[in-house]
């Protein structure tokens, strides 16, 4: 920042020069006050963009919920969160292993129960009060608090009881739950630690940025906190950003093209039609990072209650009808029209990037119309002309929903239609708008089939809990049960809750192997791709290294640096 | 043959020329739309899977969309429902414009104190909770061409309120008109005196109101889209057509994408000429 301010002065100095020398004599001195008032406010504007030169800007859809970092639950404040909560372990997002921040050593005991951590010596919160052990225990202590309300917390409550936390040396603190909690240490890196001391509260923090400003509808300010523990290999204090400024934006097109003219240094979270667009005009600007976690699933309605003829229920609650119409869809063609070659057929819950927990031995269901009849028959079902019929003769049609204007499922629903047609099945398509969309699949079970897109955060199988424990109230297909309706549902439950509990990582791996084939035989869930993680960088950034997880592109936030060349641009 | 030239010269006087032509433009389209099932080459719902976004060729004339289905057959069955449902929605929502505009502006009083507040109550209320209501009302599998006709009728029923402000204001004016006044002293009046002399005047309201209404309602059809109202996959319609336009890099690159809008314009032009020259023409 100083440098460009230095910058300015040899430059106002030519410009006061070229003055003198086009003058006439005469007028020299009335135009002399003219002078010292350009330079003034040339001074004054070269001082203003230095302010914002080495500044990361970027958009949020939608303006963040809260700044307390325990009752994050949106995505916009998660993002806020990221960028300047400190957190005890961190997930790297490139590596995807579990890295020390504000713990320098952690220990996890008594069968999952039990975490130690050992602190970082000389941290200070962004307002200079020194972090403690006390801070730790206190930000536990509030998290599992049930008048809290705590988002995060839910990943720890795996039973009723109370928790423990308190400090066992001057650097060191301990966590107790009340039952094991799968991946414990990882669970910590969506806990930003709040000081127990500070008169700040919530803007004390441990990250990298503070909030500076925030104008609701507009823009979020953050600035760099001058007491951020980490330094790079040379020594330098990081980050290297002086601010960053985070637009509040909802239009996905006034977004690119504020990228495009350089408004903005990154845009996460593109479309594949955009991503080509971008691809078009600044090749170099364009990050595909493969796929993402994301899946893009069908399911039919299961409930045994739901308002349904018992003919489509019966239909929807077959094994075979399911797989048929998994095997009837061109889930290679929805990845190349719809998502113009940006996603990867799905074979189950785990994407191909989730590296550790991936079956490899499963692979995504190929397209095979003759598979899907001869399934089709063997349940009951035939052909009569160009429709299909049950064995009580009812012909073959259904519904099936998705989100308004969410064009790419729009598109897929259009395929899938075209390739269910092939089978002799009428499906219509119907798009909802999103709050009755989920009032229809989660309150009155008022719905057939729907295709809907899910947003995976974390890599470790026990996030999926709430879909594929039978009681879950995210069990789409057949939710809260009081006990499993069937014998792979019962088989599911007792698989997830062992790998919960197991110690080992190559246990859980294996329960969680089988979950996953359970799925593929069953098909409680159609899973149609893994959608890339597609983004738009800035050339003059730096350190960029895309990673699969979010936040895909500022995951290192701290060691970006802007280009001297946008620096001058700007 | 000299006179026989005379009498077709006379015939073809600049205002028929015009609606000679434009009734011929619109004749040949409602034609084109009508026998879409022989004259375009595929269905409007096949997609060519191999041939996404294509350009125009032999095989596609005005290109491919971007689920690889043919533009000209998706123009052709789409004009078939827009140029029907949008005039019919139209004519819906001036007739109930007509007539509770009219008869407010007509009646007078009290009478058209409580239609004005009406309408500002109808206008003032947020019609996309009644919408989102009607969609869920509306079963599930409810089959493409029933959906979008609803879509169109509540159009029609919901789209009185504005042009039945102006038609009110239009009456008030034509009121005191010297001929409704002669014609009240030779004692006409009541539904006689508003349907055989005011509305008639009115006309040339209405049908501006009438021709502003059918883009808007195509227009609102694809915006409906978005709260699963409006025409549903795979039925084409000119609505849903043009919202491909949203991507306008793809515009100016596939100019071709833009024929729904000339298509639509020049509809729009024809119906107005036909009609305008119609309107001039004494009765």
């Amino acid at each position: 920042m100083l440098k460009y301010s230095l910058d300015g002065v040899p430059l106002l100095t030519r410009g006061a020069t070229l003055c003198r020398v086009h003058d006439s004599p005469a007028r020299q001195q009335g135009d002399t006050s003219r002078v010292v008032i350009f330079a003034t406010a040339l001074l004054f504007a070269l001082t203003l963009t230095a302010q914002s030169t080495n500044e990361l800007r970027f958009c949020l859809r939608g303006d963040p919920k809260t700044f307390n970092p325990l009752l994050v639950e949106d995505e916009n404040s998660e993002t806020v969160l990221y960028l300047t909560g400190g957190v005890l372990v961190r997930l790297n997002r490139y590596t995807q292993e579990l890295e020390g921040e504000l713990a320098t050593k952690w220990k996890v005991s008594e069968n999952g129960r039990r975490i130690d951590f050992e602190l970082r010596p000389n941290v200070l919160f962004s307002d200079g009060t020194p972090f403690t052990c006390e801070d730790v225990a206190s930000t536990v202590r509030q998290l599992m608090d049930p008048a809290v309300h705590s988002p995060q917390a839910d990943a720890f409550r795996s039973a009723n009881g109370p928790t423990e936390s308190k400090c066992t040396g001057p650097s060191s603190v301990m966590a107790r739950f009340p039952a094991p909690v799968a991946s414990l240490a990882a669970r910590f890196d969506q806990v930003g630690i709040m000081s127990a001391r500070s008169a700040h509260k919530e803007s004390a923090v441990l990250g990298p940025f503070t909030v500076a400003e925030y104008k609701p509808g507009t823009y979020l300010l953050l600035r760099r906190n001058p007491n951020y523990w980490k330094h790079d290999s040379n020594g330098k204090p990081l980050p290297y950003l002086d601010s960053l400024r985070l637009d509040i934006q909802q239009n996905r097109e006034s977004e690119l093209l504020r990228f495009r003219r350089g408004e903005l240094d990154i845009v996460n979270k593109l479309d594949p039609e955009m991503y080509d667009r971008l691809t078009a005009e600044m090749p170099h600007a364009v990050v595909d990072a493969g796929p993402s976690l994301d899946w893009e699933v069908v399911f039919f309605n299961q409930v045994a209650g739901a308002p349904l003829p018992e003919y489509k229920r019966r239909w929807f609650r077959s094994d075979e009808f399911r797989r048929a119409i998994s095997d009837a869809i061109n889930r290679e063609d929805i990845c190349r029209v719809v998502y113009r070659g940006h996603a990867r057929p799905a074979a189950g819950p785990v994407s191909v990037s989730n590296r550790f927990w991936l079956n490899a031995a499963l692979k995504a269901p190929a397209y095979s119309v003759n598979t899907a009849q001869a399934r089709l028959q063997r349940d009951g079902f035939h052909r009569s002309g160009d429709a299909l019929f049950d064995r009580d003769g009812h012909k073959v049609e259904f519904s099936m929903i998705t989100n308004a204007g969410n064009k790419l499922h729009e598109r897929t629903l259009a395929l899938i239609q075209q390739d269910l047609a092939k089978l002799g099945i009428q499906l219509n398509i119907v798009v909802l708008d999103f709050p009755s969309l989920i009032e229809r699949i989660s309150r009155s079970f008022n719905y057939e089939s729907v295709l809907m897109a899910f947003t995976n955060v974390d890599l470790d199988p026990s996030d999926q809990m709430n879909i594929w424990l039978s009681s879950g109230a995210q069990h789409q297909w057949n939710p809260n049960q009081k006990a499993p309706e069937t014998q792979w549902e019962a088989e599911i439950d007792k698989l997830m809750q062992a790998q919960a509990a197991a110690p080992d990582s190559k246990q859980r791996k294996a329960y969680f192997d089988k979950v996953q084939e359970i799925v593929a035989e069953k098909a409680p869930m159609l899973f149609l791709v893994n959608p890339n993680a597609l983004s738009a960088v800035s050339a003059n950034l730096k350190n960029v290294t895309p990673a699969l997880l979010r936040p895909q592109i500022y995951w290192n936030v701290e060691r970006l640096a802007i280009g001297s060349k946008l620096v001058s641009q700007r | 043959m000299k006179v026989r030239l005379r009498i077709m010269r006379d015939r073809l006087k600049p205002g028929r020329a015009a609606q000679m032509i434009a009734l011929v433009v619109l004749a040949l389209v409602a034609l084109a739309s009508l026998f879409a099932g022989f004259i375009a080459p595929s269905s409007y719902s096949e997609q060519f899977r191999d041939a996404i976004s294509a350009p125009p060729s032999a095989r596609f004339l005005l290109g491919t969309d971007d689920l690889g289905r043919d533009r000209f057959a998706r123009l052709l069955y789409g004009t078939r429902v827009s140029l029907l449902l949008a005039p019919a929605a139209a004519l819906l929502s001036t007739l109930l414009a007509a007539l509770i505009g009219g008869l407010a502006g007509y009646l007078g009083g009290r009478w058209e104190r409580y239609v004005t507040s009406g309408i500002d109550l109808f206008l003032s209320l947020p019609w996309l909770f009644l919408l989102l209501a009607a969609r869920a009302l509306l079963p599930l599998n409810t089959s493409p061409i029933t959906s979008v006709a609803i879509t169109f009728l509540l159009l029609g029923c919901l789209g009185w309120a504005s042009p039945a402000r102006i038609i009110r204001a239009g009456t008030r004016t034509l009121t005191n008109a010297d001929y409704l006044v002669q014609a009240r002293a030779s004692g006409i009046s009541g539904f006689r005196l508003f349907s055989r002399h005011l509305l008639p005047n009115l006309r040339p309201i209405l049908l501006a109101q009438f021709w502003i209404s059918i883009p808007v309602f195509i227009l609102s059809e694809a915006n409906l889209g978005l709260l699963g109202l409006g025409v549903s996959e795979p039925l084409p319609s000119w609505g849903a057509m043009l919202r491909e336009l949203e991507n306008y890099t793809a515009v100016l690159q596939n100019p071709w994408m833009l024929a729904p809008v000339v298509l639509l314009v020049i509809v729009v032009g024809c119906l107005q000429v036909v009609l305008r020259t119609e309107d001039q023409i004494p009765c």
